[in-house]
């Protein structure tokens, strides 16, 4: 039917949601959205995390008919959305420690299952269990695997803002290379986070084999709500990580290109999006619009050590090598088919090292 | 029922008549048979309606266990020793959040150097942490204590550690008395949280409070330890009503009357040294033990009416804080303040040096002959290993033990 | 209060023995209690394990210093571990091998009085019902044979009881081979 559909609003790749039939509908054009994550927190402005959390749990809340609950880890989230004595939270919620969330997830469906089944109901709640790249990518790397390794009944959803935003902008391993944090600072031979380092943790849950694995972003809120929806649809541990720019931790030129941020990391290859199902991939969300990945650094700050007129313009290189071997490995242009085994964009940095 | 079975056989059972909705816990000597058994039991069909998690490692455990007394379950889990200290974190939260979990301490040294042996440097590191703990002396004492520990928690709303010397009491192939089901269902009825996480009435759990508001908070939880001590007190009086068994408690005295010398131990010692009192009574030596079975909350009323006119006391410690003294010690000192009675700490049986009852009658003899002059002594130190080590490096050579906090302190002037 | 003390290596099961001799005694109406000493044995290394009986409730966990009993279920500790160490004078001793006392341990024989030192092939036995050398069953029922501490049918209702069907039953059989054995060899010796 999207054949027959005139769009007006060319080039800006949004359809305006009157003219979609209601099934196809976003869940936030929906007069009773569940507004699980309500106004009124404290989220700076043009927080990418506070918009992902908001569609992908609204998503969760539309899929479980509202049977949901919610573990979070320490972390900007956490902080401002539930100031005491406020919550911004319109489900059960709770927040233990910055590496447990995951831990604390299959608890809870455990619970949850236990309880059901000593009542006699027949619904049983489902838990999602989010965190920050920190949270999830190390310090709760541990209880991640674990909760993946037991197959426990929890969604787990990474925001990635690719630092230690809550504590002042600290790299994670999550932190692209080069990119400016507040302990990879652009200065020396080699300005901003160390090449080869990091970690691929949408690749490593795949290694697990749980049911599902996919990547996201706030430039494709229809594509994040799809996704949580398919997510819940499975029983067993799931991952889903989420691109959230962060204006501050970024240095955005303004606090409204967060979502131009996460487009142009699409875009440009630099985070490829994908599906995985049982350890394989199963769809790839294709670049509409290849763009140099100089347009996504220029937006940022944190990348402005690349672009000075002194600095070495092999390093832009090779970020644009990073982005091309990510199209190639995902498959990301065309018809191109994905590779049967991506590979971690650290190997290629790690390889070219030796 | 009796039975003669191994202790973490015994407390393992216990748990199960406590019908838990989820038991979690990763492997640590010597906690280990507890949960393998409850695993059986899970496994088996034997105790339903229970999940049993096989997790990675002890900061899971504590983890799972918040989320699931969260989510409104019955709550068990099991560690000891470094695991214990890998949970710090969950420990703390735990009790923050007000949640009723239950865990053993299979009580046990903390390296390094590393050491699986008994002491009680692992369960009095977290005496800050805003658990109870109560401490066992035998393993029916454990058993019991463990069916008590749940009621306490779900009444008073906080966590409990249950503190059970490792192997002397886990390992130990004993005749004990197990409950029926149909008693411990009318002592333990079915656990209904009056707060958890559902969506049928959503809260918010573990918000960030801040200076306006937090002092009040750890008010709020201090009271509710105040509140603990008559809780231990009411729970154990229905317990032993119900199952005659002469368990838990603040403390426990055994003769204690006109004794002019009073110990105060805590844990798998107690036996050993109620059947070496009982050897110094038989020679008309007066001396009593008080079994500390609650530590936290630290019940110094109580205590200060069981050591009533007695002026000397002798704590037997089996461990203590670094560049301080003794940890049970200024606790009895706190409760005894302006009554002149003399307290003090011999140290003892650190990482599985077993204590005899030779070593309960030397640090009696020592008391009476007045040889306790520091309040920490380290009584049952082994002179020749530490001359090892000092004579050659620094010269410094050590008499026979015992050995007084003031030659210590001496050796390095 | 009668003190036991067990010497194996580790994989014999000499936990296990100290377990089933409280479990035996247990099971004639004593208050018994086992442990074994706490350590990270191997398989193969000298393993130490303690077993207490009384009348009335047994409060101390003390390990065993002076016992009243030893029972070496592997000959080759004898000169390697001190086995013997604070053995009351009035003491038994029960040695698993097929050599005579004298032979084996003299000096002790001169110090305890005439019967208390015993020696059993418990090994053979255990091998011959079982298979295995677990000589536990056998080393029990000799006791049972040498003292009136227990009685046979306890130790093989301990074994059937932790070992329900074919290897309790095997145990058994290796704990009546045993305690025939020692009872012939006391007839003959009167």
């Amino acid at each position: 039917m999207l054949e027959k559909i005139k769009f007006y609003q060319t080039g800006s790749n949004t359809v305006g949601n009157r003219l979609l039939n209601p099934s196809m509908r976003t869940i936030q054009a929906s007069v009773d959205r569940p507004n699980a994550l309500i106004s009124g927190h404290r989220a700076c402005q043009g927080c990418g995390e506070a918009l992902g959390a908001r569609y992908a749990i609204d998503a969760a809340m539309r899929a479980t008919g509202g049977q949901l609950m919610v573990v979070n880890a320490t972390g900007c989230l956490e902080v401002f959305s539930t100031p005491y004595p406020e919550s911004a939270w319109r489900l059960p919620w709770m927040h233990s420690l910055f590496g447990n969330a995951a831990a604390v997830g299959s608890g809870l469906a455990s619970a949850a299952k236990i309880r059901a089944q000593k009542n006699g109901d027949s619904v049983v709640p489902r838990v999602i269990a989010q965190g920050g790249d920190g949270g999830t990518t190390d310090i709760g790397m541990g209880c991640l695997s674990g909760m993946f390794d037991r197959n426990d009944d929890v969604l787990y959803i990474c925001y990635d803002n690719e630092a230690y935003m809550n504590t002042g902008v600290q790299r994670s391993s999550a932190t692209p290379p080069s990119a400016r944090t507040a302990t990879t600072m652009p200065v020396g031979e080699h300005p901003g986070a160390d090449w080869g380092k990091g970690k691929d943790v949408p690749l490593i849950a795949m290694a697990h084999g749980i049911p599902y694995v996919a990547t996201a972003t706030v430039a494709d809120l229809r594509d994040l709500e799809q996704k949580v929806t398919k997510a819940m649809s499975y029983h067993g541990a799931r991952y889903i990580q989420i691109l959230v720019p962060c204006p501050l931790g970024w240095g955005l030129k303004s606090s409204g290109l967060t979502v131009t941020a996460a487009r142009l990391a699409m875009e440009t290859g630099f985070y490829p999006i994908f599906e995985a199902e049982y350890g394989k991939i199963t769809s790839v969300r294709k670049i509409r619009a290849k763009q140099p990945v100089t347009n996504y650094l220029k937006i940022q700050k944190r990348y402005a050590h690349l672009l000075k007129k002194n600095a070495d313009p092999n390093t832009v290189a090779r970020l644009q090598a990073m982005c091309d071997q990510n199209i190639k490995d995902f498959g990301l242009l065309g018809d191109d088919q994905p590779e049967l085994n991506p590979t971690a964009i650290q190997a290629y940095e790690r390889s070219q090292a030796i | 029922m009796t039975e003669q079975i191994e202790g973490s056989l015994g407390v393992a059972k216990a748990v199960a008549l406590c019908r838990p909705g989820i038991v979690c816990a990763y492997p640590i000597s010597p906690q280990t048979h507890i949960v393998e058994n409850l695993g059986k039991f899970v496994k088996s069909g034997a105790l339903k309606n229970c999940d049993y998690l096989n997790v990675e490692s002890e900061f899971a455990a504590i983890s799972v266990s918040i989320g699931s007394s969260a989510g409104g379950a019955r709550t068990y889990t099991a560690t000891a020793s470094q695991g214990l200290l890998f949970m710090t974190e969950g420990i703390y939260n735990a009790s923050g959040l007000g949640l009723p979990i239950v865990m053993t301490v299979a009580s046990r040294a903390i390296g390094g150097p590393i050491n699986i042996w008994n002491d009680h440097s692992d369960s009095l590191s977290q005496r800050d942490s805003g658990w109870l703990q109560l401490f066992c002396e035998s393993n029916q004492d454990a058993l019991d204590t463990h069916i008590m520990a749940f009621k306490i928690a779900e009444t008073v709303g906080l966590p409990v550690m249950v503190c059970m010397d490792g192997f002397v009491l886990t390992h130990a192939f004993e005749r004990l008395e197990l409950p029926t089901q149909e008693q411990v269902d009318a002592f333990l009825p079915e656990y209904e949280p009056r707060e958890y996480l559902t969506p049928k009435e959503p809260i918010s759990i573990g918000s960030m409070v801040g200076p306006e508001a937090f002092t009040e908070v750890r008010f709020l939880q201090q009271r509710k330890m105040a509140k603990a001590l008559k809780v231990i007190e009411d729970v154990t009086a229905e317990y032993r009503k119900i199952t005659g068994h002469h368990s838990g408690g603040l403390l426990d005295c055994y003769r204690c009357d006109d004794a002019e010398l009073k110990l105060i131990i805590m844990g798998s010692t107690v036996g050993t040294a109620k059947d070496e009192i009982d050897r110094l009574r038989d020679k008309g030596v007066k001396v009593g033990l008080i079994s500390l079975k609650a530590f936290r909350p630290f019940p110094y009323e109580a205590l200060r009416k069981a050591i009533g006119d007695c002026k000397k006391v002798v704590c037997v410690e089996r461990a203590f804080s670094f560049g301080s003294r003794g940890i049970i010690c200024p606790e009895v000192k706190r409760a005894m303040e302006g009554t002149g009675c003399d307290v003090k700490t011999a140290i003892a049986g650190l990482g599985g040096r077993a204590i005899f009852g030779t070593t309960i009658n030397g640090i009696v003899r020592a008391a009476f002959e007045g040889k306790f002059k520091d309040e920490m002594t380290w009584f049952d130190v082994n002179s020749n290993v530490l001359n090892s080590y000092t004579k050659d490096g620094e010269g410094v050579t050590f008499p026979e033990g015992p050995l007084s906090d003031s030659q210590l302190h001496a050796s390095v002037k | 209060m009668l003190q036991i003390r067990l010497h194996g290596r580790g994989g014999q099961g000499a936990v296990t023995t100290a377990e089933m001799l409280s479990l035996s005694a247990f099971l004639e109406g004593h208050y018994a209690q086992a442990f074994p000493s706490f350590g990270s044995e191997r398989t193969g290394a000298p393993v130490v394990a303690y077993a207490r009986i009384d009348d009335k409730e047994v409060r101390t966990h003390e390990p065993i210093q002076e016992p009243d009993v030893v029972l070496v279920q592997d000959r080759t500790l004898l000169g390697v571990v001190d086995v013997f160490g604070g053995l009351s004078p009035k003491g038994y001793a029960i040695i698993n091998t097929a050599e005579k006392p004298e032979d084996v341990v003299p000096e002790l024989c001169k110090k305890l009085p005439k019967g208390h030192v015993l020696t059993v092939p418990a090994t053979d036995f255990a091998i011959k019902a079982m298979k295995m050398n677990k000589p536990g069953a056998p080393m029990l029922a000799s006791l049972a044979a040498a003292t009136d501490v227990l009685k046979l049918e306890s130790v093989q209702k301990s074994f059937q009881t932790r070992y329900p069907g074919k290897v309790g039953d095997a145990n058994a059989e290796a704990a009546a081979l045993a305690y025939n054995y020692l009872k012939d060899k006391m007839k003959e010796g009167k």
